[in-house]
């Protein structure tokens, strides 16, 4: 039996919908046959990974803690994504981010005030840009793949970090451990309720005002025609080269966004290991959530879920650690062969057509 | 041995699995497929390569089961973006996040064991000879391999027939669709070439260059692989001077810091990545271009009609 | 008139493509040694049968017979070991390859690379087709191109050559010299299937023919002795009558509404046509045609004056008067400009977009009830879709369905309205009836002459000799990047533009 594609006439609106679903109902069925293949019983380790969490507060907290910068960095790449622009680093904006915003409270720690906690956030998001302008200006001068360019990039914050927190940075009464001085009381983003700090306020309003860009714009609707057809978009009038640079730089504010909010509202300090690869899984966040701001939202909650479920599972079942990012990787792999859906008919036929066939009727 | 051949056998290995890694995505790209999965495909090979040689005792079978790990990976990919038109960027980024992913879960049986090595070939008195002598005949044998590679992918791409429809395919898949070559056939074959010798890296680094496994040990050298394809543009012994070329960078942190240069070993480490980026930009400048042979339909999906 | 053998028979082939059956039970018969015309308009079946023929598709219903015995043709290659070779409209070229590895890629395997060279060489000289084996196709001119495909079937020795629309890219002049080698190569016994919508060739080198339309064969009239009119009657099914609107009228007196002063550009791209010196005026109420074959500064032009590629000079070009060399096309469409483009998909709409948001692409800058304050209000745009639509008879799915669920023709009109529908002062259009069937043809074409009696200046940038006679008031011809002066369409002549074309004058 072989699979033919048949391009549908137009996108399927229902599978729009149900391709994310089916995504997920495929990931649990991985997840049934690979909990049983490592020797656990599979519907004891499912509920633990993907439900027990969802009944107790601390971890519904916990992930409401880890969804936020996910869904920070997660709708910004849906808005580089949607304009074709393939920013793979934000992992690297996110360390910048931090970085920069942590200038203020590691170097100048007597300087107090109201005004120091915003000053903390323009800096964290000025850095994530300023990452995030490097690969966009050497693609709009110079035509280098930004793909490749913005991914080395994380390898050379993550070592400017490593740098920071082991040398200059390094936090005088810390004992020796790499990290910083800790944060003080004025540029520590305030807490909501329990570990939940305001950043995820920040997160919910990027999502909306993206939403509304990307929806109900002119320059969001620049950015759509620039990804779908960029030919277009020159005809339209618009300049490819300037989206190229305003997504690249929205999304890298927002990815150093998340990485200062992280460092202020949740760790308190610099040190090597800010972030468990969430700039990666933002990425998994912006496709699972179909580049649809909304959508992303709810992808960044079911993504944090598996960052807690991971911790669960390891914790009362003894499961690898690692297996969140194999769920991970497998959501990813399952969204993006679910999309087939959306734009093919699936059509299963046995063999080659036959030349010649009797009455077939129309 | 000598410092100077000491410096040349150190930048030897450090070229060599960037060399097989990169060999095999320029196949694959020939054929007008942009798998972003190298570095997943190396980890996944890296932690396969491993544990075959720790089950079998064997470090050549260690290697023969690093490029079975790449080419299942690679066959994930390729059954994603040729049969069912994934998104090429997309589906190679989730490969690479599946392949740390898996390879975390894998070697975590393997954290800490001292590996086996692949030994290298001491040939007597040839190997003796002075300065050439370890550096042309006392290197382990996937160095040669790499070599060999360079030369048969070269000879494939441009002296036979085979290689002739796989760049027809990268170059118009719709007319070669048309002159009857199996577009999705050939291209599958390509991302399976290319799954293997990523496995293969993956297998030189924790057989050969440090042979232990540790997390992450590839350590973005995936992407420099598909920064050296770019860099090479789409040639296979431009991609051999690349490899070696970026091999010195790589080993020029050590000898920087075993001479003493006073800067911290973070910007040391950072070099190599930067000077990936710094190839990029020079290389990607239109007069480049104007000459390369990229392949036109990279990346591209193909759906045929019938 | 030759009397070969049965060569290949066709009958009852079906094709479906969802709803629409492309062919419809067609029985086709070619004897050896005969120049056989399928004959259609745009859409009428006729890619679609050869593409069976030759195995790139395959049939719903129906057998193929060759040398009088059934024969299923399951791919190309099959297609090619039988001895049916194929010279596509749209080459099946690879840009990349040199001459020899095009030609090396479509003989059977195992035949040796070594040799070929020497044997391309010997068989394009023998039919007055010279290549130059190790050349690179990227950069190479149409004429030459076709030479490869022409070179690349005749090295497997076809007993059956099919040529789609061969002429379509060529002047007349080169078009006569193929003809030449047909005449030859059915003299030698080979069968050609020529397919065409042009007449006059069709009367001057086929022996048969079979007409399609709508995907039937509607009849196999006797090429040599049927008039024109009786050939145009079987394709279209109705006496054909053009736009109408040029013949008798004065030539235009109004004022110049489009200038082009001495234009001047380089290639964007390694392979595209520089522009050199380019003057142009058009005025008020008249259409001026740009005659050329593909691939001589078209798309180069029609990006200078949509102001996607601008030129240094802002004097080089004038919309009413006003200087606008170095604007983009937002500014050039304020100045009361409009554009249309040759490609529909991904160039005039984006393919995966609604018509609404399509109508926004190219009115946001002059509607400014579209986007106010940056805000886009996408009920206005659905109404403004609506009304395109409806002005511009355009059938469409129900709703505000995305541009590429439009057929070609409809997609054309829905674009063609969406910039008539402003009143342009200005219009440049490149190759307004590409691949449209034959009754939108005649709509958009009448459409462009009612703009042009309007008032407004029109450009038509066209490869169609046809087209252009039929509307332009006159007519300039670009060849390498270089345009002539523009002439009353009534005072030159098929061959002096020809003439032209082939970059003599």
């Amino acid at each position: 039996m072989r699979i033919e594609l048949r391009q549908r006439s137009e996108d399927s609106r229902l599978m729009v919908w149900l391709s994310p679903l089916l995504a997920l109902a495929l990931t649990l069925a991985f997840g049934t046959f690979l909990f049983a293949a490592l020797g656990y019983d599979p519907l004891r380790a499912l509920y633990v990974y993907f439900i027990k969490p969802l009944t107790e507060a601390w971890s519904l907290e916990e992930i409401v803690v880890k969804a936020t910068p996910l869904a920070l960095i997660g709708v910004g790449l849906a808005v580089v994504f949607r304009a074709n622009v393939w920013n793979i680093g934000a992992e690297g904006q996110y360390t910048v981010g931090a970085i920069c915003g942590s200038i203020l409270p590691v170097m100048l720690p007597d300087l107090q005030g109201p005004l120091l906690l915003p000053a903390v956030l323009v800096c964290g998001a000025l850095g994530g840009m300023a990452w995030a302008a490097i690969p966009a200006f050497f693609r709009v001068r110079f035509g280098a793949s930004e793909i490749l360019t913005s991914l080395m990039l994380v390898y050379v914050a993550q070592l400017l970090l490593d740098w920071l927190v082991r040398g200059p940075w390094r936090n005088p009464e810390g004992y020796n451990f790499p990290e910083s001085r800790l944060f003080e009381a004025d540029a520590v983003i305030p807490a909501l309720a329990g570990r939940m700090h305001f950043g995820t306020i920040f997160a919910l309003v990027a999502v909306a005002a993206l939403a509304i860009v990307l929806g109900r714009t002119l320059k969001g609707f620049q950015f759509r025609v620039i990804g779908a057809a960029p030919r277009a978009g020159a005809f339209a009038g618009f300049s490819e080269h300037r989206s190229i640079m305003t997504v690249l730089l929205i999304s890298g504010g927002l990815a150093g966004l998340a990485g200062i909010g992280e460092v202020s509202g949740t760790i308190g300090q610099l040190h090597p290991s800010i972030s468990p690869g969430y700039g990666f899984t933002a990425i998994i966040a912006a496709f699972l959530g179909r580049l649809n701001p909304v959508g992303v939202l709810f992808a960044s909650l079911l993504l944090a879920l598996t960052y807690i479920g991971g911790e669960a599972a390891q914790v009362s079942l003894g499961v690898s650690d690692k297996i969140a990012r194999v769920f991970q990787g497998a959501i990813l792999i399952f969204v993006l062969a679910c999309d087939v859906f959306i734009r093919y008919r699936l059509h299963f036929q046995a063999t080659r057509l036959p030349a010649t066939r009797a009455e077939d009727a129309p | 041995m000598t410092g100077f051949e000491a410096v040349i056998l150190t930048i030897v290995t450090a070229a060599t699995p960037l060399l097989i890694a990169a060999l095999g995505e320029l196949v694959t790209e020939r054929s007008g497929v942009l798998n972003l999965g190298v570095e997943g495909m190396m980890i996944v090979g890296a932690v396969t390569g491993f544990a075959g040689a720790q089950l079998t005792g064997s470090p050549l079978l260690g290697a023969v089961a690093a490029m079975a790990g790449g080419m299942a990976l690679a066959s994930l990919f390729g059954f994603l973006v040729l049969r069912l038109a994934a998104n090429q960027v997309a589906s190679g980024l989730a490969l690479t996040l599946l392949g740390l992913g898996l390879s975390g879960m894998i070697g975590e049986a393997f954290i800490g064991q001292p590996g086996l090595r692949l030994e290298r070939i001491d040939i007597p008195f040839l190997t003796d000879l002075p300065v050439v002598g370890t550096v042309l005949f006392g290197q382990d044998p996937l160095v040669y391999v790499s070599v060999a590679l360079a030369v048969c992918v070269s000879r494939f791409l441009f002296h036979t027939r085979a290689g002739l429809a796989l760049r027809a395919v990268g170059n118009n898949h719709a007319s070669a669709h048309m002159l009857g070559v199996h577009v999705i056939r050939t291209r599958f074959l390509a991302v399976l070439f290319g799954g293997a010798c990523s496995g293969l890296a993956g297998g030189y680094l924790s057989l050969a260059y440090t042979p232990q496994w540790v997390e992450g040990m590839t350590a973005g050298r995936g992407w420099i692989a598909l920064a050296l394809v770019v860099f090479a543009s789409w040639m296979p012994f431009r991609a051999a001077v690349g490899a070696y070329l970026f091999g010195g960078a790589l080993i020029l942190q050590f000898h920087a810091q075993a001479e003493g240069i006073p800067l911290p070993p973070q910007f040391l480490s950072a070099l190599p990545y930067i000077a990936t980026i710094a190839a990029l930009v020079i290389l990607s400048g239109d007069q480049w271009k104007a000459r390369n042979d990229s392949p036109a339909c990279l990346g591209q999906v193909f759906v045929p009609d019938r | 008139m030759p009397d070969g053998n049965v060569l290949l028979e066709a009958r009852g082939i079906v094709k479906r493509f969802g709803g629409l059956a492309a062919n419809d039970r067609i029985d086709l018969t070619v004897h050896a040694g005969e120049i056989h015309a399928l004959l259609g308009e745009n859409g009428a079946g006729k890619s679609t049968l050869v593409k069976i023929l030759y195995g790139s598709l395959q049939p719903d219903e129906g057998t193929v017979s060759w040398q009088g015995r059934p024969a299923t043709v399951g791919n190309p290659a099959e297609a090619r070991a039988l001895g049916i070779g194929m010279v596509f409209q749209h080459f099946s070229l690879f840009e990349g390859l040199t001459v020899a590895e095009n030609i090396a890629l479509a003989l059977p395997p195992g035949s040796g690379r070594r040799g070929l060279d020497a044997e391309v060489r010997s068989v394009s000289e023998a039919y007055g087709l010279p290549l130059d084996p190790a050349a690179r196709v990227a950069g190479l001119p149409v004429g030459v191109r076709q030479r490869i495909e022409i070179v690349r079937c005749l090295l497997q020795r076809p007993r059956l050559l099919i040529m789609d629309e061969p002429t379509s890219v060529l002047t007349p002049q080169e078009a006569e010299r193929l003809f030449e080698t047909l005449r030859r190569l059915a003299g030698e016994g080979c069968a050609v299937l020529y397919i065409s919508h042009r007449l006059e060739e069709v009367r001057q080198l086929c022996h048969t023919a079979t007409v399609l339309r709508h995907g039937r064969v509607v009849g196999r009239p006797d090429p040599k002795t049927a008039t024109m009119a009786d050939l145009a009657r079987l394709m279209v099914g109705a006496d054909v009558e053009g736009a109408g609107s040029r013949d008798g009228q004065p030539a235009a007196t109004g004022p110049v509404r489009l200038a082009v002063r001495g234009l001047s550009q380089e290639a964007g791209t390694p392979f595209g046509v520089s522009l050199e010196d380019i003057s142009l005026e058009v005025r008020g109420g008249e259409i001026v045609g740009v005659a050329g074959v593909a691939g001589n500064g078209q798309d180069e032009l029609f990006a200078a004056l949509s102001g996607e590629a601008p030129a240094s000079d802002e004097a080089a070009i004038e919309i009413d008067g006003r200087p606008c060399g170095r604007a983009g096309p937002r500014r050039r469409r304020r100045l009361g400009a409009a554009f249309i483009p040759e490609e529909r998909m991904g160039h005039a709409a984006v393919p995966a977009m609604r018509l609404s948001e399509n109508a926004v692409l190219t009115r946001h800058g002059t509607d400014p009830e579209l986007a106010t304050g940056g805000l886009l209000h996408l009920s206005r745009a659905r109404g403004l879709a609506r009304r395109i639509v409806e002005r511009f008879d355009v059938r469409a799915p129900d709703g505000d369905p995305e541009a590429k669920a439009l057929s070609g023709g409809n997609l054309q009109k829905f674009v063609v309205g969406r910039e008539l529908d402003r009143q342009p002062g200005v219009l440049a259009v490149s190759q307004p009836t590409w691949g449209v069937d034959v009754g939108a043809a005649t709509e958009i074409r009448r459409a462009l002459a009612a703009l042009a009696r309007s008032g407004a200046a029109v450009l038509a940038i066209s490869q169609d000799l046809d087209e252009i006679l039929e509307i332009s008031d006159r007519v300039a011809v670009i060849s390498r990047g270089r345009l002539s002066p523009a002439v009353p369409a009534g005072e030159t002549t098929r061959e002096a533009i020809g003439l032209l074309m082939g970059g003599a004058g």
